[in-house]
């Protein structure tokens, strides 16, 4: 399973990459995987602040639903709209057009204290 | 039963690893979720045909002479009834006329029956039906570990399965079972399913799955027939407004409760539940009803259903998903009596939010005759 090198990542499966004071995030390809066939997201408003592991949306499959964790503190910046009419992006771009959240952090150094790509991979045993 | 060690494994479980399935613990087997995805598979059988490993179903043979007679004493069909080479929906209820478990009963013979109970219901099925049977001449025999059920559904099942069968699938009509072979190994061929789509199930032994599974697999790709796990069987048949047991069914509901009163046959003798049905026949604490969501979010089993503006909740959803065919989102739920009635509004708690749905008719799809 794809675990790309320079994200950041949590146990909960969500990534993290670094963009100047900002940080975008989603779910990894492992996640996705591991849900299937995604049907629905629900993300928070622009302009909300969430705290570290804070649930900021869900994650609906054809099974099952799942929380989605912030992994560091800040404010939402943007939402990814195209999730709304595209939810099945997730599953086919997960890195990438299937990104969730973009959050100005309170501390741009938290990050740093997430799994790196070797240790992500570690944990899902890849 | 999460001890993957004490998981059974159908004769068929090389096979859909070497699929690449996803298996998962389902009524103490391990079985597979899906191959290439849920929606793939069951777009698959909505337009063509899928291919689904049963084996993990319980197969309760009654046979002798009185082996009808006991039955009918036993569920709440009557399968005297039925004329050999066909079938009935069923169910098997507790005296108080709660949900034991529900069945379809084949009549493969004058003095033989065959049962097919839920994989997770099974052996309490088979040891009630034991119980119910004790001196009638008849006995039970519980196959559930000798015979793989591999099951073809689709518009397209019967033109791929016909060239490998001598069974005339054109003369078998729907819930009729027929003896013969399929694939050169000796099997039933029901015309039965779970899916809302033309379809058939083959009932054959254990060892001779892989050879039935491998041989349709191949017969079927150039139609485009993908294998479909537990995951399409479940959105396919919750589409279908097909109950599943655990879900829509259980010990604390009725037949009548379930939509399902049409199953009971009360013109007749004594059946455990009997007394009890009739009863909750003329007043029914709940009332299972279709719901579509008008608005963003997913219905899922267990979440609450609330009358418009409530703060308590009124019922319970029992199976909710998107459903791929009709593109809404879809669920079950048990509601008063009294809200039941097409058209009702209601609301569905979707975590800290209400979200309208509306009561519509079951079933959500039905297929183009």
């Amino acid at each position: 399973m794809e675990v790309l090198d320079g994200l950041r990542y949590t146990e909960d499966h969500e990534w993290l990459r670094a963009d100047g004071d900002q940080a975008v995030i989603g779910i990894t390809a492992y996640a996705a995987d591991e849900l299937g066939d995604v049907v629905f997201v629900e993300l928070p408003a622009v302009g909300r602040r969430l705290a570290a592991r804070e649930v900021f949306g869900v994650i609906e499959s054809v099974k099952t639903a799942s929380d989605l964790y912030c992994p560091v503190a800040g404010e939402i910046v943007a939402i990814n709209d195209a999730l709304t009419a595209a939810p099945e992006l997730v599953n086919g771009d997960p890195h990438g057009d299937g990104w969730m959240i973009r959050l100005r952090p309170d501390d741009p150094a938290a990050a740093d204290a997430l799994l790196d790509a070797a240790a992500y991979r570690a944990l899902i045993g890849g | 039963m999460s001890d993957a060690a004490s998981l059974r494994r159908t004769a068929l479980v090389e096979n859909h690893r070497g699929l690449g399935a996803r298996l998962i613990e389902f009524g103490g087997w391990e079985m597979p979720v899906q191959y290439a995805g849920i929606i793939e598979e069951h777009r698959a059988v909505r337009a063509t045909v899928g291919l689904f490993d049963l084996s993990h179903m319980g197969e309760l043979w009654v046979t002798g002479p009185g082996a009808g007679a006991a039955l009918a004493g036993a569920v709440v069909t009557d399968p005297t009834r039925l004329t050999v080479g066909r079938a009935q929906y069923s169910m098997i209820c507790a005296p108080d006329g709660g949900i034991l478990d529900d069945l379809i009963v084949y009549r493969t013979g004058e003095e033989r029956f065959l049962v097919v109970p839920n994989a997770s219901n099974a052996q309490l099925v088979a040891a009630e039906l034991g119980a119910r049977i004790v001196g009638a001449d008849a006995t039970l025999e519980d196959a559930t570990l000798t015979t793989s059920l591999v099951a073809i559904q689709g518009p397209r099942a019967r033109e791929i399965l016909a060239p490998l069968t001598d069974v005339d699938l054109g003369s078998l009509r729907y819930y009729a079972i027929a003896a013969g072979t399929a694939v050169g190994v000796a099997a039933h061929v029901a015309r039965t399913g779970y899916t809302g789509e033309d379809g058939f199930e083959l009932f054959v032994a254990w060892h001779d799955g892989p050879a039935v599974w491998e041989a349709l697999l191949d017969a079927g790709a150039p139609a485009g027939l993908v294998p479909c796990g537990l995951g399409a069987r479940d959105t396919l048949r919750l589409e279908a407004g097909m109950p599943l047991y655990g879900n829509e069914l259980g010990r604390d509901g009725t037949p009548f409760e379930a939509g399902l009163g049409r199953v009971v046959k009360l013109d007749r003798g004594e059946f455990v539940g009997r007394a009890a049905l009739e009863t909750n026949a003329a007043a029914p604490r709940k009332q299972l009803v279709g719901l579509v969501m008008r608005d963003r979010g997913i219905a899922r089993h267990g979440y609450p259903v609330y009358l418009p503006g409530a703060e308590i909740a009124c019922g319970e959803v029992t199976s909710g998903t998107r459903s791929p065919t009709l593109d809404v989102a879809i669920a079950m739920a048990y509601v008063p009596p009294g809200h039941a009635q097409v058209g009702t509004m209601l609301e569905v708690g979707v975590r800290a939010s209400r979200v309208p749905a509306e009561v519509v008719a079951l079933p959500f799809y039905r297929r183009q005759p």
